[in-house]
């Protein structure tokens, strides 16, 4: 499927559209409704181009439906759940049948083939495990490719250090600012990962640069991959790179591609950067039609030296709205606002702060004391760190470190608080 | 009997203990003590001054989150055991102390002490039945112009 003419390549992602759109169509309430208010006909359908008259699907609408709203197949047939942080306390669910299951490991194989992971290999997953899509999807992936795997999960630094050296791993994946982490709590530990047997990184889940690969590929002597995908689409393996590192590689037969004009909607042509939008060709549980990624980047056509005719997208510059993605967890502001609106009743003015120090993330949520919360004694203000930082733990899942700062030390500017500031260097 | 002192959120950064001092020195209110509560990320100072409520509505008004609350000035014998004998006796009456701190302030061989309790009112029975001396914000004044 990565070499197919592009002639041939079309004719399939037109079959499968014609078909995934009449599915969404006859299922889906919302697809249904949608389509007939504003959209055509599925049986209008005809070329791909037709493609862009059919209305988008965007994050809320999933989060509109949870639990099961957008499903296209009776629960019955429903094997695996997965889920991702919502906005305001409820998660995405997102759902797949046996065959979906499959598909995904598929394209989960073609996404390890690409770099050149193949059996025999010892593949360290170090994604997390459970209702996050990484774990479970690189897994499924490089146990039908039939390599060796070992589901760490994330975390626990050392031991992950240990089971590298100790069992000699020849792959890992996981988010690229983790990776950084081992490298140098590795050197501080004495393990130089030049002498191990690990050759290849899978790294994803979270935006990042030509220069962090650069230096990846340098501390540690690997090769280092970009794997891209999103829970709502499939998970990990919606595109990756190919040994040449030239940018991912999208399975287009299963994910149909488009770039559009985020403030218009309008779609732009290959090269032209723009808001990247999927839909899905090959899901059964849970069809998406046009769905609004948020993240900006460009699709580019110009063949690849390994031959594959898939289109490759470039870096992911930035998201099209305010979603953070801190340790491959996505953050939206207004979660940090719920948590500290839960803890002091009105809400404080505040600030988030992302920094990225030894390779990790980290978050700073910086609040203005009110005289409400305000103690004359050390243990009482300590006391209200503590909760603030459970309360975001407890909503977000991430852990923050709380900054008490005097009333109107934060910036204020033109009438709107800036509420995030990142100085990850990118 | 009690006093009211003034608490200052302050951040822990250069600069940020002169602010609030040249306000008030620049008001003309003087400190008649203070003590500085400090953390890693940030600092309480504590004030007693005269005239409190001015001192407060300055402070409020530059934009300081300044709170009043209850504090106790004990008078201490100034020799060895002479804080030990005021511990004593809140002690023995089961009173919390938050935190102290002392008056530069000296009347004969006697120093004073500035005291948080938990329960303010409390403390002040206990030691005044041990005949300890609590002076209230007339006392203090009277001291001070002596």
């Amino acid at each position: 499927m990565d070499f197919l003419p592009l002639e041939q390549l079309r004719q399939i992602q037109l079959t499968r559209l014609q078909v995934i759109v009449r599915r969404a169509y006859d299922r889906v309430p919302l697809f249904h409704r949608r389509m007939k208010e504003r959209g055509p006909n599925p049986d209008d359908l005809r070329t791909l181009a037709d493609l862009a008259r059919l209305p988008f699907t965007v994050k809320t609408d999933l989060r509109d439906a949870y639990p099961f709203g957008l499903f296209a197949s009776p629960l019955q047939e429903i094997v695996r759940f997965h889920a991702s942080s919502g906005t305001t306390g409820k998660p995405i669910v997102v759902a797949y049948t046996k065959e979906d299951v499959d598909d995904w490991a598929r394209a989960m194989v073609r996404s390890f083939s690409a770099c050149g992971v193949h059996n025999g290999d010892i593949v360290q997953n170090a994604y997390g495990y459970g209702l996050f899509t990484g774990g479970l999807g690189a897994h499924y992936g490089a146990e039908a490719l039939g390599a060796s795997v070992i589901p760490i999960s994330g975390g626990n630094t050392e031991r992950q250090i240990m089971v590298l050296k100790d069992f000699g791993v020849t792959v890992i994946c996981c988010t690229p600012s983790y990776f950084l982490h081992l490298v140098e709590r590795g050197s501080e530990l004495g393990v130089n990962f030049h002498d191990l047997p690990l050759r290849i990184g899978v790294f994803g889940a979270e935006p990042w640069t030509e220069s962090m690969r650069r230096r990846i590929e340098e501390l540690s002597g690997i090769k280092a991959y970009d794997i891209y995908g999103l829970s709502e689409i499939v998970g990990p393996g919606v595109a990756m790179e190919c040994q040449h590192q030239s940018g991912p590689h999208l399975f287009e037969d299963m994910f149909y591609p488009e770039i559009i004009d985020p403030d218009t909607g309008t779609p732009l042509p290959d090269g032209q950067e723009g808001e990247l939008v999927i839909t899905t060709l090959c899901k059964r549980a849970m069809p998406m039609i046009r769905y609004r990624t948020r993240d900006i980047t460009s699709l580019v056509a110009t063949p690849c030296a390994c031959g594959r005719t898939l289109r490759r997208i470039s870096r992911i510059s930035r998201r099209s709205d305010d979603m953070l993605i801190i340790r491959g967890v996505n953050l939206f502001p207004s979660q940090i606002e719920t948590a500290l609106l839960a803890v002091e009743g009105t809400l404080p003015h505040y600030q988030i702060i992302v920094d990225r120090q030894q390779g990790l993330d980290t978050l700073e949520v910086q609040v203005e004391v009110t005289p409400e919360f305000f103690s004359d004694m050390v243990g009482g203000l300590e006391k209200l760190q503590g909760k603030l930082s459970h309360a975001i733990e407890s909503v977000t899942g991430l852990r923050a470190t709380i900054r008490l700062v005097a009333p109107r030390t934060l910036q204020r500017s033109e009438g709107k608080a800036k509420r995030v500031i990142d100085r990850r260097q990118m | 009997m009690k006093l009211k002192q003034l608490s200052l959120f302050l951040q822990n950064e250069p600069g940020a203990l002169t602010a609030p001092c040249r306000l008030l020195a620049h008001a003309g209110v003087n400190l008649i003590t203070l003590s500085l509560a400090d953390t890693q990320q940030f600092g309480i100072l504590r004030l007693i001054v005269r005239d409190w409520e001015a001192a407060q509505r300055l402070l409020e008004q530059n934009g300081y989150l300044a709170k009043l609350t209850d504090v106790v000035a004990v008078e201490v014998e100034d020799k060895p055991g002479g804080l030990v004998n005021i511990l004593t006796v809140l002690e023995q009456g089961g009173i919390n102390v938050e935190y102290v701190y002392a008056f530069t302030l000296k009347h004969g061989n006697r120093g004073v002490l500035v005291f948080r309790f938990t329960d303010p009112d409390a403390a002040i029975r206990q030691l005044q039945s041990a005949q300890v001396r609590v002076l209230d914000a007339e006392e203090l004044a009277r001291r001070l112009e002596a």
